[in-house]
């Protein structure tokens, strides 16, 4: 099962479709069998995800999130974490961004409140990403459990947080007031109106250039390449110098910071409040991402663009077939991190055969 | 009387390598069988097809006159055949007792088989004088006791082919010398030895007849006594070895590294390191010769910064090493890589390099914060540059800098390490068995350079469990076992025999 | 304020909420020491839970919905194993993959049979009852030794015994046992069990399944003795802490137990602190004391509370070395 008798276009194109097709596959055979045509359901979906220039809209926004959650995994996943904390960072990040505009966004004025909202929403997804990293540095406790850990004491927290202390007086929602028309990103329908009503706004472009940004530092920086050098070879990138504990919690926090970005597009962009629980599973939406896309700025944007389809595409789905809710993409979810991220190499042999035969 | 084993023209190929080619040659019964060959040379994967581990892609193998089809390992046990592996089989946290008996329980309860197996396993120790208490935990066991229980485990499971993959590299000559005792008792008792090593003195000393392979084929299968080790290193190596390689006159210069009272004890209180003395100046190679596990490699972790000693006094230059007060070795190696010293690592895939990076990204690896632009960007055009170079100066083969690194070959790799550290001009070089899983061609060129930098004033130090290799580069050696020095000599007292007693941990001084 | 508070019957819940933990704490035992990481207790609790009841319900037999809940929690167990073993994944990406798959699934199907928003109905009789031990009515009037007999020792499911009876029973197979004795060693140095002539994927293999037959009754448990229905999610991260008990026993049985019976004591706890005004501080709001087992299982796996080793091969596919 040695990857490396293929060519690299095998191992980046080829293995990661045919896995994702797999998942597919398997999904498609869970709809047939909840009484319902995988083809019908396709259609509905790409109408709805991706023909539909509203609904597009609705795409390319879901997207925009997962685009920085898939960041905050691929980048943990450089230096070989596996951070399924992204969640819990997250709704920490929507707590900073919060706390900056509830208390200045009756004063500042919007081109200074946005950015340091940002700021907030990334100094406190770093700050929730940075014990576990310190745990994992210094005493070895296993980042993967202590995350998923974090994720559940943020739920608590951010209950009590949101619920005791936000709820504005003789509030009814669960979710704090809303904020200030100064901190309501521009949406990008007022440049493409033809996307008509949809919240895709400026974290879209903000994504993008996050996703270059990435691409330069990894793999054209110093910085980066200490990363991928400890993410290969501890022990090497030990003989070389590079400080294991310190590239483990900067880049747990650089994670922990892209994650809480990601609060930024559904907060500042969408329903300009906090509400309760309102990642919904962005976070693990990453681990997909970052594992489909295998860590790569190309294959982290394909791969966001294809889920926020899904969830897209979904919620249509589930309002017209009500054995279809919104839950089975969680499954599919599940399946392509399943396939995608512990079977890369089902089809690496049959491949690799189909090669060799084809040079004869 | 037939054969205990016969090979007939066995061949396996595993990719692109044909580990053996045409393989044929027969082991008497009751006999001590030497089979003898560099790295590469096909003997470790002969005896994996013997033990079940691989299948052969042709040929035909007969144990006993009768041809066999060895599946797997539990069929080769089955036939008689046990295996002393040269990494030991044994599950440390697990008494010998339960070592022995797995696989051979005898019934879901272990209970009624324990004591039976205990007292089984006293006669026999008994028998063949092999002192090892059965109820012992393997890791409280030092190594020589622990190669003892890998024996017994196959005498107990009625072994009568015993194979032996280089059983004597982790010990030292007094337990070299109690293991042969005890394979000639087994010779003694009928059964059959068979002896994998790359030590021609082991083979004189013990076999009766000794097979040389060579580029998995075999270039000949003699009876001892009607050859030489000159002829049969001849054999292994194919030509006449080059000893002597032009050196510059013995003319050292200032002091360059110190070491004084090294001691370091790990974390269950062994003491690995010591009082280690000594010191290194420029343009001197000092060599640390000594059986593998005396405290060689550490001694090369903590002097390249990647450990840190528990007590002692190391200086560069008159200077303090600068690793007092601190709690673990984390991003040590970088301060250490500042002040002038280089390291070639002894576990070359481990340390050494990343094998997932191509060559040009390992062209630089302990020195990429000197190469950043602006931002911190790397600069690639020059790294690109500076790596051509340094394949071409080398000659890497095939020298692409974009080529995965663990394509290359051993000896390809070593001499991208070893260009790399030479290129970031030291004033001191640790070198850790550097010709280890090298061909024999690279040798001859690693070692000319090595040579070339110390007459170009570098301090050295080799460490090398080759001592051919100490002989051709040292000009002081110290010999290093159980930890502390043992002796020192100069290149010209260099005694075969007086090291190796040094090694068995004889002191001179 | 104390007055509130009583710690027996946080003795008798501690006693009934350890056994999710413990059936699934035993199940990783056996993955681990083979040398397998299971993070998918969580996954498979979670569909044997769903299973149980769904078969419970419209059978009306909570034992065949047990039965139910093991075949499909070994099932798997088994998928698991052929990802992590015949296909040496990543075995920390499959069981986070499974957990987030079985999510969906279970409220899926859930919401596809019963129509009740990713529920099962309310099981009503199909539920294993507290068992009465004899003599109970004798004793109950005795101080002390009438509640330690009739609620602490007496009074629980059948489930609940059997997950402490299971304790002696794990540690004599894990050590006086061939079965045992291989998973150990296949766990610690498989080359060495290889070298040994035993088939270290096929030991794999059968530790997988017996830890899907055990997680399978932390699931039923959940969701036929405790609550009475099936609830999208009610594995509530106690297959992690399963996993955090494991780290704290060291992987041995009778410690490991001990750790589940801590986080149980914790789960109890938090019940009775709810509600009671403490001076100076008020009434703690119930968000924060759900935090308390998930902050004690970051305490214990900070290597605060214990130093623990595992099994030396886990999370390694087995490839033959030659």
């Amino acid at each position: 099962m040695n990857q490396a008798d293929l060519p690299r276009w095998a191992t980046a194109f080829a293995l990661p479709l045919l896995n994702l097709f797999s998942a597919l596959l398997v999904a498609a055979g869970v709809i047939y069998l909840l009484g319902e045509s995988p083809i019908e359901c396709l259609g509905i979906l790409i109408n709805a995800a991706v023909l539909n220039p509203e609904g597009l809209g609705y795409t390319l926004f879901y997207a925009a999130t997962f685009i920085f959650t898939g960041l905050s995994v691929s980048v943990a996943m450089q230096a070989g974490l596996f951070n399924i904390g992204s969640e819990g960072q997250m709704y920490l990040g929507g707590l900073g961004l919060t706390l900056v505009l509830l208390w200045l966004d009756s004063s500042v004025p919007g081109w200074l409140l946005i950015p340091l909202a940002m700021l907030g929403s990334a100094v406190f997804g770093a700050a929730w990403a940075y014990l576990p990293g310190y745990l994992q540095a210094k005493r070895g406790s296993h980042v993967v459990v202590t995350t998923i850990m974090f994720n559940f004491i943020a739920a608590c927290l951010m209950n009590f947080v949101i619920i005791s202390i936000l709820v504005p007086m003789g509030g009814q929602n669960t979710s704090s007031r809303m904020f200030a028309d100064a901190s309501w990103l521009p949406k990008l329908n007022s440049i493409l109106p033809v996307l008509g009503e949809t919240p895709l706004n400026i974290s879209f472009v903000l994504a993008l250039v996050a996703l270059v940004i990435y691409g330069v530092v990894v793999w054209r920086t110093t910085w980066g390449y200490q990363l991928r050098a400890t993410g290969l070879n501890q022990h090497a990138a030990h003989y070389a110098g590079i400080s294991i504990s310190k590239t483990i919690i900067i880049t747990m926090m650089v994670s922990g910071a892209l994650a809480g970005l990601a609060a930024v597009n559904s907060i500042m962009g969408s329903t300009h409040y906090l509400p309760l629980n309102f990642p919904a599973g962005a976070g693990f939406i990453g681990i997909a991402i970052a594992l489909m896309g295998r860590q790569h700025p190309v294959g982290i944007l394909l791969s966001s663009i294809l889920f926020g389809a899904l969830i897209q595409g979904g919620f249509d789905l589930s309002l017209e077939k009500a054995n279809i809710p919104p839950e089975t993409f969680i499954f599919i979810q599940g399946l392509i991190i399943l396939f995608c991220g512990a079977m890369e190499n089902l089809y690496a042999p049959a491949l690799s055969a189909l090669l060799k035969r084809k040079e004869k | 009387m037939q054969p205990a084993v016969e090979f007939q023209q066995i061949s396996k190929r595993f990719g692109a390598v044909q580990a053996n080619r045409d393989v044929s040659f027969s082991i008497a019964p009751g006999s001590i069988h030497g089979v003898i060959g560099e790295n590469g040379a096909g003997k470790s994967t002969l005896m994996s097809i013997l033990y079940g581990y691989y299948r052969a892609d042709s040929g035909k193998l007969l144990i006993n006159g009768a041809e066999q089809h060895i599946r797997n390992s539990q069929e080769a046990i089955n036939l008689g055949i046990g295996m002393v592996h040269q990494h030991f089989m044994l599950v440390e946290n697990m008494t010998v007792l339960d070592n022995v008996m797995l696989g051979t329980e005898g019934g879901f309860r272990l209970k009624p088989k324990r004591h039976e197996v205990e007292a089984k396993l006293r006669e026999i120790c008994q028998r063949y004088s092999l002192e090892v208490d059965p109820l012992a935990t393997i890791q409280d066991l030092s190594v020589g006791v622990q190669q003892r229980v890998e024996i017994l485990k196959q005498i107990y499971r009625s072994a009568n082919i015993l194979i032996l993959d280089e059983p004597t590299a982790v010990l030292t000559v007094q337990e070299t010398a109690s293991l042969f005792e005890v394979l000639r008792l087994f010779k003694e008792q009928g059964k059959t030895i068979i002896l994998i090593t790359h030590k021609l003195q082991e083979i004189q000393e013990i076999t009766d007849q000794v097979t040389v392979m060579r580029g998995g084929t075999v270039i000949g299968s003699v009876a001892t006594k009607d050859t030489t080790t000159a002829q049969m290193a001849e054999m292994m190596v194919g030509r006449p070895i080059v000893t002597q390689l032009p050196r510059a006159a013995y003319a050292p210069g200032d002091t360059v590294l110190e070491v004084k009272d090294l001691n370091l004890v790990n974390s269950q209180k062994v003491s690995l390191l010591k009082n280690v003395s000594f010191n290194i100046r420029a343009g001197e190679i000092v060599a640390i010769a000594g059986v593998s596990g005396n405290g060689q490699s550490e001694l090369l972790e903590i002097l390249s910064g990647m450990r840190l000693p528990t007590s002692g006094k190391l200086q560069m230059q008159g200077k303090d090493l600068p690793f007092a007060g601190r709690k673990d070795a984390d991003g040590l190696p970088a301060t250490f890589r500042d002040l002038g010293i280089a390291h070639v690592p002894e576990d070359r895939l481990r340390d050494a390099v990343v094998k997932n990076f191509p060559v040009m990204m390992n062209s630089f690896l302990g020195y990429q914060k000197k190469l950043g632009k602006s931002f911190g960007l790397l600069d690639y055009k020059s790294i690109l540059k500076n790596c051509t170079d340094l394949l071409a100066k080398f000659d890497v083969r095939p020298a692409d800098p974009h080529l995965r690194i663990a394509l290359l070959s051993g000896g390809n790799q070593q001499k991208v390490v070893m260009a790399r550290e030479i290129a970031a001009n030291p004033k001191l070089m640790l070198v850790g068995q550097p010709t280890r899983g090298v061909d024999i061609g690279t040798i001859e060129s690693l070692h000319t350079r090595l040579l070339a930098m110390r007459d170009a004033g570098i301090a050295i130090l080799l460490v090398s469990v080759e001592l051919e290799e100490v002989r051709a580069l040292a000009d002081r050696i110290l010999v290093m076992s159980s930890g502390a020095i043992t002796g020192e000599l100069k290149a010209e007292e260099f005694d075969a025999t007086e090291i190796g007693c040094l090694m068995g941990g004889i002191h001179t001084h | 304020m104390f007055d509130d508070f009583q710690f027996s019957s946080i003795l008798v819940s501690t006693i009934r909420n350890a056994p999710v933990l413990m059936f699934a704490a035993m199940a990783g035992l056996f993955a681990e020491r083979s040398g397998v990481v299971d993070l998918a207790l969580e996954g498979k609790m979670l569909a044997a839970a769903f299973v149980s009841a769904a078969v419970a319900f419209v059978t009306k037999n909570p034992w065949l919905g047990i039965m139910a809940g093991v075949g499909i929690s070994a099932a798997i167990a088994l998928l698991q194993g052929f990802v992590s073993i015949t296909q040496k994944g990543n075995q920390l990406v499959a069981g986070i993959a499974l957990n987030i798959a079985l999510s969906g699934l279970t409220f899926v199907v859930a919401q596809y049979f019963f129509q009740q928003g990713g529920r099962t109905p309310d099981l009503g009789e199909a539920r294993l009852f507290d068992i009465v031990l004899p003599g109970s009515a004798a004793v109950a009037n005795i101080p002390f030794i009438g509640w330690f007999y009739t609620r602490l020792i007496g009074g629980h499911s059948v489930l609940v015994y059997l997950a402490f009876a299971l304790i002696p029973v794990v540690h004599w197979v894990l050590y006086h046992t061939r079965f045992g004795l291989r998973l150990r060693a296949v766990g610690e140095n498989p080359h060495a069990a290889d070298a040994a002539g035993i088939n270290v994927e096929r030991t794999r293999f059968m530790a997988m399944l017996c830890a899907g037959v055990l997680c399978s009754f932390s699931g039923a448990y959940l969701s036929i003795v405790q609550s009475g229905f099936f609830l999208r999610d009610m594995s509530a991260g106690n297959g992690y802490l399963a996993l955090t008990a494991l780290v704290f026993g060291n992987w041995r049985p009778l410690h490991t137990a001990l750790g589940c019976l801590m986080f149980g004591f914790f789960a109890a706890l938090q019940v009775q602190i709810e509600g009671v005004v403490f001076p100076g501080i008020g009434k703690v709001p119930g968000s924060l004391i759900q935090m308390i087992p998930y902050v004690v299982t970051v305490i214990v796996l900070a290597g605060l509370m214990a130093k623990s080793v595992a099994p030396k091969a886990i999370g390694q596919p087995f490839v033959k070395s030659r």
